[in-house]
């Protein structure tokens, strides 16, 4: 379980956003809204561990993660997902290549028929051989998102996803998501378009939304 | 699954630089061409010549070393790679090591193996020829573990090239000091071991504290 207790960032001297609480269970969804530079962002990574927060703590499964407990945030890499608006991909390898590299430095073992299936899944069958930078944005995008398919991580936490997917990959990403949820993992993403979780036979799941409001 | 995080980030770091090989020739082709254009301006005079090889082509290899290192985390900065090294599970430090270990490889090792033949445009003895070599062999991985603390450091800086050589250059003084001296020694018949020897104890800290120090202000570089 993740909780986020009274979180606050500063920008400057100025608070960025009023401070924040909620938590995660699992087989829970939340939806992260907020107006442009409310520090949706920022948030994530602070929650991440990326960047240090200014006030309050975020614990997961009851333990503060921080350099006290070093068991504890260890456990939560292992079960973390992070996707932010760098979509760690290198240009020069074929998406085969970066979807085997992203699961291999992340500690997870992926065989490369499991890497090509997430791929197909993902409608790029037909590209997974070539270096990524002839592919479009999109087909880019879409081969960050095949390592959610791939990935055995609890706790997904995603910047933006559904940005540049066609109508299609949207689909298919709305019921990865919907399936994971279901499956008992967690999810927390931002996204300033309403998308509705679900499966596809049409079994919409519940998303928790928060809102960020500027201090 | 350590060693496989180490493994899956230096066979990527080869990889990717088999693809751009451009970026990694230019600096060894750089090297070459600095040490060969001593002996040109310099003119055919032996005794000058052998004097000054140890030192030519130690700062020939810093300062090609240096052209290499702007690029070690520049581009996984940018993608956001660094981040996901950030948050795996894998210690840090060593995915760093990882990194600086491939570096080498690229552009350290190349120096090494090239060294004795440009040497011989300065009509080096093969005795001082393997002592050139066996000190470049032990100096060059210092240059990459050092400079990558530097490289950390200055990452996200404007202007950050010109940052990296004024903070790396004088801390390489010591390795430049001892790595030409070796040859030095040996030219004159002093024997090489003390040179030698204080090149590794200076590398086997760096191995240890480079990727430490590095880790650290690459942390602080993402927040």
């Amino acid at each position: 379980m993740l909780t986020i207790s009274h979180i606050s960032c500063l920008r400057g001297h100025k608070p960025l956003f009023a401070p924040v609480s909620f938590s995660l269970q699992p087989g829970q969804a939340l939806h992260l809204e907020g107006d442009n530079g409310v520090g949706k962002t920022s948030l994530l990574r602070i929650i991440c561990g990326l960047s240090p927060a200014d006030a309050g703590e975020v614990l997961w499964n009851g333990v503060a993660l921080n350099r006290q407990y070093p068991e504890v945030v260890e456990a939560f890499r292992v079960a973390l997902c992070y996707m932010g608006h760098n979509l760690s991909l290198k240009d020069e390898l074929t998406a085969v290549e970066n979807l085997l590299f992203e699961a291999q430095v992340s500690g997870r073992s992926l065989s490369c028929d499991k890497a090509m299936e997430a791929l197909r899944k993902m409608g790029l069958n037909n590209r997974a051989h070539l270096p990524l930078r002839v592919l479009s944005q999109g087909q880019k995008r879409r081969t960050a998102l095949a390592r959610l398919s791939v990935t055995d991580a609890k706790l997904w936490i995603l910047d933006e996803p559904f940005v540049a997917l066609d109508a299609q990959s949207l689909d298919n990403l709305r019921a990865l998501l919907a399936n994971h949820v279901q499956q008992g993992g967690m999810l927390l993403y931002t996204s300033h378009q309403a998308v509705e979780l679900s499966q596809s036979d049409g079994n919409a799941i519940d998303v928790q939304s928060v809102r960020l409001v500027a201090a | 699954m350590i060693w496989q995080a180490f493994l899956a980030v230096l066979r990527r770091d080869l990889m990717l630089a088999w693809r751009r090989k451009s970026e990694g020739l230019s600096a060894v082709f750089f090297f070459v061409v600095v040490a060969a254009l001593f002996p040109l301006g310099i003119g055919p005079e032996l005794d000058v010549l052998r004097n000054i090889a140890p030192g030519v082509l130690w700062v020939g290899a810093l300062l090609s070393s240096m052209l290499a290192l702007q690029r070690l985390f520049e581009a996984d900065y940018r993608d956001g790679t660094l981040e996901q090294m950030a948050l795996s599970p894998v210690a840090m430090p060593l995915l760093i090591g990882a990194k600086m270990l491939a570096h080498w490889l690229v552009s350290g090792l190349p120096l090494v193996l090239l060294a004795p033949v440009l040497g011989l445009q300065f009509d080096l003895s093969g005795d001082a020829l393997v002592t050139l070599t066996l000190a470049l062999l032990l100096g060059t991985p210092i240059l990459s573990l050092v400079g990558g603390v530097g490289a950390a450091l200055t990452l996200g800086v404007r202007g950050g090239g010109v940052l990296l050589s004024l903070l790396v250059l004088p801390l390489f003084v010591p390795v430049l000091v001892f790595g030409a001296g070796a040859v030095q020694a040996q030219v004159s018949g002093l024997g090489v071991q003390a040179h030698l020897s204080i090149l590794m104890a200076m590398l086997l800290p760096a191995v240890f504290f480079g990727r430490l120090a590095s880790a650290f202000a690459l942390r602080i570089a993402l927040e």
